[in-house]
């Protein structure tokens, strides 16, 4: 079996070209993603093989890039959206939240809407204003989209050809902080094999205190759980993948045996993703909790200048100082 | 052949064009394609801004036809606004006055064509064969639309203004990447749209879209004076059909009262479209003589006398005046009509009042095609508690 070391980028890159093989009707779209392959080179050599029907560059504007997908989904096609940058997916959140998500209901199942919205998120690359948010709280908040985010190049890969191959209509955040991390790709092994595209995957085993990320911030925990083996805390690390429905049956099962639980993510505390999982988990594992659930999150300020953000970004230290507290109670 | 439509040059007094200069959005008469006087007098041929001669050939049948049709859709559109009144529909967006525009367009559009409307598109739903039951589902509120889009080329009515024209963009492009444009019976689109969207980001952004991918897509614009209560020179400063030049297409304004010359120039743009030469803007230039929707109050914003100036320019009083000038039509037609209207407008309020409300836990289905485990556990849930009520039959 095909093992390769790939970056996450190309990880999603070589995901992207086996969709585009696999079926004729796939069609990616966006701003530069043609000629110059993206910006962040996702996209990269695409155009060059599948042609300009294929990788369709398109004018500057956001909308029309996702209104118009709407349009060659009911059509039949299967668009794949690349917005540039998470603080330009505004200007298209009309047609995502108003027609991408509800057309499928308001038709009664008449009309299908299977197109994939690939935006690159979070912070933590030295970016100016705008392009370094994580807008996943909006999206998962609307009913008729699916929300996933990959953490690492096998599920980069895997997750992509998944989200494309899904009539649903899905948020794709990818954690663009993450692009240029290198991991073991499988990449002939069947898409579900390992993992269905809306399912949480436990990414360390431990037994101390379960530690919740997805995207960026897995990385983040799993350093803080290597950090805490050595104080001789084994933490349990899941990586959820899915924001939209939200897989909880993993983190039950962990909590349930840890009693703490801790959930870290970029995007700010306030109604963020961190807020309905410290409630579920209540609900669920109420009598198994040895302390609340602590959230470690971005503040709820905009996303700052570039030369605080790791004084913003959730690090290893401010998850080791949680899960001390979790144990403080 | 019609009496009164010569359908040949011989006896064809060529229009010259006519000035390009064209009358501000909020002064002065427009300058527009004609073909049926608000006296019935048919005029031949009508050359549009760009010298395109436009001209129509039906026979009497289908003159009678689109009498026809455009009598049922007001008679349809006044049960569904009388129906809203008696507290049946929530809600009713009113066509009145815009029967020929809707009509004139439908009845243009081929079978293999995809329409995209907005939400009063009534007639164009009508000609496209749709029950005009469908739309009042919606507004009585007991579904969102029930027709399925791609069994009649028609989509589900749009509310948000202008995100339809996107969607006809994308789906146009598609038909072009099918490789369904360039031959006599190629696939166009139409997007439906008002004045007031015009002013939308989304529209401009299909107008950028259509032009740079040369979409097998007609714009149609009821130009119906109003955006609810904001008149034409809140969204304009130029003619709207003008604006077309500057995303390089080309555009023209038909009076959207004339049945026979919103067909003609409709027919024109789609066949256009579906050989392969891109998209087109019309402005359909017509009155909205009723409200917005039931909801508004139109004394608040319009005078009587610009009411009364558009009611000279009726489209079924001048479409009867021709038919009876021209001895296509007699008495005892407009009265099968009539009759055949309230038979069907009769026929419609029964089975609206007839309409069954959904069973509740129906507002689960469809939000996936898939399905998903949380909205399933919420399902069952919801199930469990209706059933948990004393004599509950669910």
């Amino acid at each position: 079996m095909a093992t390769e070391t790939l970056t996450l980028g190309k990880a999603l890159n070589t995901g992207l070209r086996r969709a585009l093989e696999n079926d004729p009707k796939v069609v990616i779209m966006g701003e530069d993603v043609g000629k110059l392959g993206g910006v962040f080179r996702i996209t990269d050599g695409l155009q060059k093989d599948f042609g300009d029907q294929r990788v369709i560059d398109t004018p500057l504007a956001e909308s029309g890039i996702i209104g118009t997908a709407v349009g060659l989904a009911i059509r039949g096609f299967r668009p794949v959206c690349e917005i540039q940058f998470d603080g330009f997916v505004y200007p298209a959140y009309d047609q995502i939240v108003s027609q991408v998500a509800k057309m499928h209901y308001r038709s009664q199942g008449k009309v299908t809407i299977p197109m994939v919205i690939r935006i690159p998120y979070g912070g933590g690359i030295g970016a100016v204003e705008h392009h370094s948010e994580s807008p996943e709280a909006y999206f998962a908040h609307t009913a008729g989209l699916k929300v996933v985010t990959c953490a690492n190049p096998q599920d980069a890969y895997s997750m992509i050809q998944q989200a494309i191959a899904s009539d649903d209509p899905i948020v794709f955040l990818e954690p663009k902080r993450r692009y240029w991390e290198k991991g073991p790709v499988e990449l002939d092994a069947p898409l579900d094999a390992a993992y269905p595209l809306h399912s949480a995957r436990v990414a360390r085993a431990g037994t101390d205190a379960t530690v919740l990320a997805y995207g960026p911030m897995v990385r983040t925990a799993l350093d803080a759980a290597t950090a805490a083996a050595e104080d001789g805390r084994e933490l349990e690390v899941i990586d959820l993948r899915t924001l939209s429905p939200l897989d909880l049956t993993a983190a039950y099962e962990s909590v349930k045996r840890t009693g703490r639980c801790v959930v870290v993510h970029e995007a700010p505390g306030n109604l963020g993703l961190g807020s309905e999982i410290a409630a579920r988990i209540t609900e669920e594992c109420f009598y198994s909790l040895e302390s609340p659930v602590l959230r470690v999150t971005g503040f709820d300020t905009p996303y700052p200048a570039s030369r605080v953000e790791e004084e913003y970004l959730p690090d290893l230290d401010r998850v080791l100082d949680a899960v001390d507290r979790t144990f403080g109670w | 052949m019609a009496k009164g439509d010569p359908g040949v040059t011989t006896r064809g007094r060529r229009a010259a064009p006519r000035s390009k200069r064209a009358a501000s959005a909020a002064t002065g008469e427009p300058d527009l394609v004609q073909l049926l006087t608000p006296e019935g007098e048919r005029i031949e041929s009508a050359i549009g801004p760009d010298g395109t001669e436009y001209r129509v050939d039906f026979t009497d049948e289908e003159y009678r036809g689109l009498y026809r049709d455009l009598v049922l859709v007001r008679k349809l559109d006044a049960e569904a606004t009388a129906l809203q009144r008696q507290g049946e529909l929530g809600l009713w967006a009113s066509l009145l006055g815009q029967e020929a525009a809707q009509v004139g367009s439908g009845r243009a559009l081929r079978t293999q064509d995809m329409a995209f409307p907005t939400y009063r598109e009534h007639g164009v739903l009508y000609c496209r064969g749709i029950d005009p039951i469908m739309p009042l589902g919606l507004f009585r509120g007991v579904d969102q639309g029930g027709w399925d889009p791609n069994e009649f080329k028609f989509n589900m009515y749009t509310i948000v203004i202008g995100a339809q024209t996107l969607h006809a963009t994308g789906y146009a492009m598609g038909v072009h990447m099918d490789g369904k444009t360039g031959t006599e019976d190629g696939e166009a689109v139409i997007a439906y749209f008002g004045d007031g969207a015009t002013s939308q980001g989304d529209v401009n952004e299909a107008f950028v879209w259509a032009s740079v991918f040369n979409a097998p897509l007609v714009f149609f614009c009821q130009n119906n004076q109003y955006a609810i209560s904001e008149p034409l020179e809140r969204q304009t400063r130029v003619p709207l059909y003008q604006r077309a030049g500057g995303f390089g297409f080309p555009g023209v304004r038909v009076d959207g009262n004339d049945v026979l010359a919103s067909y003609a120039v409709t027919r024109h743009a789609l066949d256009n479209a579906r050989l392969g030469q891109g998209p087109s803007l019309i402005e359909a230039y017509t009155y909205r003589m009723g409200a917005h929707t039931t909801s508004d109050d139109p004394t608040r914003y319009r005078i009587a006398s610009e009411v009364e100036a558009w009611q000279a320019k009726d489209p079924i009083a001048r479409m009867k005046a021709f038919l009876t000038k021209q001895q296509i039509a007699d008495e005892s037609f407009f009265a099968s009509v009539d009759e055949q209207a309230r038979t069907e407008s009769v026929h419609l309020r029964e089975r609206v009042l007839n309409m069954p409300n959904p069973e509740p836990v129906t507002m689960f289905d469809h939000v996936y095609p898939h399905g998903s485990p949380e909205l399933d556990e919420q399902r069952a849930r919801f199930s469990k508690y209706m059933e948990s009520f004393e004599g509950s039959a669910h």
